[in-house]
């Protein structure tokens, strides 16, 4: 029987009335009186010297209360990167300064050039037409390969257009070499993960306001993770203390990662409000978006896969290309090394593994983590040259993968990290079953009847979530600690707020966290709030990214409710007039071990908040409770997928006609709200196979900038899915066992979609075996008819 | 300024507007009714899908005065009377067939359109039906289960939860 309460059960969610009816508090929704509105001036090419801005027209035109360009910010800092790697010869990332606004030299389509604030958006637009760009344009950098060879620097004050040549782990480079000497096989594949923009439905927004009658500041933004906005932008680039600054992130309308970093219009907005003294709201457009918001993946892959006689993995080299942009975003740097290389060895025990990264600086837009964030990379490159290297030997490639699985844990892989716990061979086994692998020869047949080609495709993937031990991401770089805080504060009738770092922006954060507090005390779920999204009234937690919210900011709500009911306890040991180590707590009711003496969690409560009868002497008045959680390690969620696809052979058109995805999330909270983000991941992931494309002319032109040709998934364009999570090895490390399920759906769908083709385009005589995402139609029929 | 009048949820409004004015941002900023939403600036997301004399409009493509004399329905009027969900609103939120929620006020005012003209769509009709409405957390999956279920279908057979 399916719970109907409490961890297991799939509450329906709470949030969904509000949003439901209109009644969501977006920050595009949030009016302050006296508002004024910025319009950004953003440069429309890619690289250039800025000999002149004349914003003295601008300045007249009506309602304008002030411009601004690169000169009013040059006594702030630089939008800081939050993360510092250590190059192969031991040197330090290049790191170039990262202005609000751009002074001296514009480097990317969109950057801001100047601002316009004025008394209405349509005044402030009309104002930023007058101000005169007097501009040198430069040739631009785009394509990354010739970046890193020289010629056009993005940043004059650096030695070259790498920000680092990062090799892992560096002294095993030797062995990986010889290994791949003396293989039996070695198979090659050289891969693009193309480019993508996260596109949240909701754009950003930000609203910058400040008091003069108390010094504060206060930013209400679209944030992930508003603690971590208060201090890159507080500590490093406006020097406002933390004590002087609110940061609140209502409502979110989706993140996928594009929403964790800071940005130069929240400075701005920031920054702004005191030089007007009036409230200054921005409100992107989608268009700004395109040019804005960071993107994510953009690598460039030579993968080898080395095996021995009996097919056994003997070793797995690697040289990638990274795409910075031309800024670091926040967490830029960390992407395409700690969580892309500690995830090659995925599911398997190839014993030698060396990745080299060579991240570039070019003409474009900065690069950062989007929903999976170095792990689809991995994946994407691990069970491409696994599918392609099973073709060339001629073998089954689910069973290839099976022979190789990591079956014994704790396993320690040659790339630094240490899987707890898993089982790839239950979820490859409930694959088979859900996915109904061995019905394909049978629908493969009713395809070809049609005229119609058809491909299976399968593929396994590991992550890492639960992000991070702060003392092992500290050593390699991480210039903040990643634990989170939750405070939970019980009420005096018994009813509980929990305030928390994590933020939620769809993940139905304000259902499944009261589902864990309301199975430890059993109260209803409907006694219990959550807090999010405010640091004027959450504890210090470092928000939700990384699939990480209850894997860590859970682990500390979990301990916080520890510590509440140790204290009940002790209140009910007193009114029971019984010894503290006697009490037990079930279904909200305190009661004596093995008498009939009880009292119930509202009165116990009560007496905390109304101590007449009270052990005054030996505990405080009150309840509430706050708790930081560090993790031990990383969680390591796992799982098998599998598509099948039709081809069009007159047209190249690919359909997903099936797509089944069985995970090992370990415990679950919420089912439905589990299935739910798989979906979207899928969704995302097919997306990035079949049709979303970020591309730059050689000119540094961004050619996709708005959703007419950026290609977003749409409901005609996907199936209903199968996704399984029952196949559960819970995590070992953390109080609820969780491993996080937020972006197991976009790591672990692209490589079994294009694995999918590559079947289907083989199985009718095509000798094709890669196309580079994504794949279109005119890809797909040029493979096809150049093959 | 030209002078527009509308009704707008059963409520008449009239209101001094600029011209160029869109009948989203009347909606947003006149008349503060905020559950109609903007994510983008191509008529592409859908996510401000209002209803005009009873058809399902995208209200960033119209001006506000081009709905001077018109009956105007937004996502704040959906619920019944008495505040409960309307049928279409609790099988969202039964079949989870939202996530952030910002795409979802239009998803649910394209779905009236669509069960005013096509009471019980299948799947396939859903899906083409949605081809005007951006969502990026569900993958659809719950979306198309949640409007199939609305329609009075059994949706007991759909994949997963």
């Amino acid at each position: 029987m399916p719970k109907d309460s409490g961890i297991g059960a799939s509450s329906k969610r709470r949030e969904d009335v509000r949003f439901l009816t209109g009644a969501g508090n977006y920050t595009d929704d949030i009016n302050i009186y006296g508002q004024t509105y910025v319009h950004f001036l953003r440069a429309d090419v890619a690289h250039a010297t800025i000999n002149a801005i004349d914003t003295s027209a601008a300045a007249a035109m009506p309602g304008v209360l002030q411009v601004f360009t690169g000169a009013d910010f040059e006594p702030v800092g630089g939008i800081p990167c939050g993360w510092q790697v250590t190059d192969r010869h031991g040197e330090p990332m290049q790191e170039p300064k990262h202005p609000v606004i751009a002074h001296g030299k514009i480097r990317h389509v969109g950057e801001i050039v100047a601002a316009v604030v004025a008394e209405s958006l349509a005044e402030a637009r009309d104002a930023a037409e007058e101000i005169e760009l007097n501009l040198t344009e430069l040739s631009a950098v785009v394509d990354m390969k010739d970046a890193a060879a020289g010629g056009t620097k993005v940043h004059d004050d650096l030695t070259s257009n790498v920000c680092y040549d990062w090799g892992f782990v560096e002294e095993n480079k030797g062995a990986v070499d010889e290994a791949i000497k003396n293989a039996a096989h070695v198979t090659t594949l050289e891969l693009v993960n193309n480019r993508l923009v996260a596109n949240p439905m909701e754009p950003r927004v930000a609203v910058g306001e400040y008091s003069r009658a108390d010094d504060m500041h206060t930013l209400h933004t679209t944030s992930q993770n508003p603690h971590v906005i208060r201090l890159l932008m507080g500590a490093f680039v406006l020097s406002i203390p933390e004590h002087k600054l609110r940061v609140v992130a209502p409502d979110v309308g989706g993140g996928f990662g594009t929403k964790i970093f800071h940005y130069a219009e929240e400075a701005f907005c920031t920054f702004a409000a005191k030089a007007v003294n009036r409230p200054v709201k921005w409100t992107s457009t989608r268009s700004e978006a395109f040019m804005s918001d960071a993107h994510g993946r953009d690598h460039v892959t030579k993968i080898e896969l080395a095996l021995d006689a009996d097919n056994n993995f003997t070793a797995l080299r690697t040289e990638t290309y990274a795409n910075m942009g031309a800024y670091l975003s926040t967490f830029a740097s960390s992407v395409p090394t700690w969580l892309h290389g500690t995830l090659m060895a995925g599911n398997y025990k190839t014993p030698n593994i060396y990745v080299n990264v060579k991240a570039v600086f070019t003409n474009t837009v900065p690069v950062d983590a989007y929903r999976g964030a170095g792990r689809p990379e991995a994946t994407f490159q691990i069970e491409r040259v696994i599918d392609m290297a099973a073709r060339e030997l001629g073998v089954d490639p689910i069973a290839l993968r099976r022979q190789n699985f990591v079956t014994e844990f704790p396993y320690a892989t040659p790339v630094a990290v240490e899987y707890d716990i898993g089982d790839y061979e239950a979820t490859m086994a409930k694959l088979e079953e859900i996915a109904d692998i061995g019905g394909f020869a049978a629908r493969r047949a009713e395809s070809e009847a049609r005229g119609k080609m058809r491909g299976l495709g399968v593929n396994c993937y590991i992550e890492a979530c639960g992000i991070a031990p702060s003392n092992l991401v500290g050593q390699l770089g991480a210039r903040a600690g990643l634990y989170d805080a939750a405070t939970v504060r019980v009420n005096a009738t018994g009813s509980i707020s929990v305030m928390v770092g994590a933020h939620s922006h769809g993940q139905g954060h304000e259902t499944s966290f009261p589902q864990v507090i309301s199975e430890m005390i059993g109260i209803p779920e409907d006694q219990i709030d959550i807090v999010h999204g405010d640091t004027s009234k959450i504890p210090f937690g470092m928000g939700t990214y990384g699939s990480r919210s209850l894997a860590v900011c859970g682990s500390a709500m979990v301990r916080a409710a520890e510590k509440v009911i140790d204290k009940a306890k002790k209140i009910a040991a007193h009114l029971l007039e019984a010894s503290d180590a006697d009490i037990e707590l079930k279904d909200g009711q305190f009661s004596v071990a093995g008498t009939d003496k009880s009292v119930a969690w509202g009165d116990v409560t009560l007496a905390a908040y109304v101590p007449h009868n009270y052990p005054l002497e030996d505990i405080e008045p009150g309840l509430e409770e706050t708790a930081f959680y560090d993790p031990a390690n990383f969680t390591y969620p796992a799982g098998a997928y599998a598509c099948e696809v039709e081809v069009d052979p007159e047209t190249g058109k690919v359909t997903i006609e099936r797509f089944a995805a069985a995970d090992d999330f370990g415990n679950v909270i919420n089912p439905m709200i589990v299935s739910g983000q798989v979906h979207g991941g899928i969704a995302q992931g097919i997306g990035q196979a079949l049709m979303e494309n970020c591309s730059y002319d050689e000119n540094g032109q961004l050619i996709s900038g708005s959703y007419m040709d950026y290609t977003m998934p749409r409901a005609d364009d996907l199936p209903f899915y199968d996704v399984d999570h029952s196949c559960q090895t819970p995590c070992t490390h953390n109080p609820l066992g969780v491993k996080g399920c937020g972006e197991a759906g976009a790591i672990g769908s692209p490589p079994s979609v294009v694995n999918a083709v590559i079947d289907a385009l083989q199985s009718g005589g095509k000798d094709v075996t890669h196309i580079d995402m994504p794949l279109t139609p005119t890809r797909v029929w040029d493979a096809m008819n150049n093959a | 300024m030209t002078s527009v009048s509308m009704t707008v949820n059963g409520r008449s409004v009239s209101k001094e507007v600029e011209g160029r004015t869109l009948l989203v941002d009347f909606l947003r900023n006149d008349m503060r009714l905020t559950g109609t939403h903007v994510g983008c600036d191509t008529s592409q997301c859908g996510a401000c899908v209002v209803h005009v004399d009873g058809r399902a409009v995208k209200a960033c493509a119209m001006f506000a005065i081009e709905a001077d004399g018109a009956e105007v329905g937004t996502i704040e009027g959906q619920a019944n009377a008495d505040g409960s969900l309307n049928v279409i609103q609790q099988a969202f939120q039964d079949h989870h067939g939202l996530q952030c929620g910002f795409c979802t006020p239009g998803m649910v005012m394209s779905t009236v359109a669509l069960l005013k003209d096509n009471p019980k769509p299948t799947e396939a009709e859903v899906r083409d039906y949605l081809e005007g409405n951006l969502c990026r957390c569900t993958g659809y999956h719950n979306i198309v289960k949640a409007i199939m279920a609305a329609s009075g279908q059994d949706v007991s057979s759909i994949a997963a939860e």
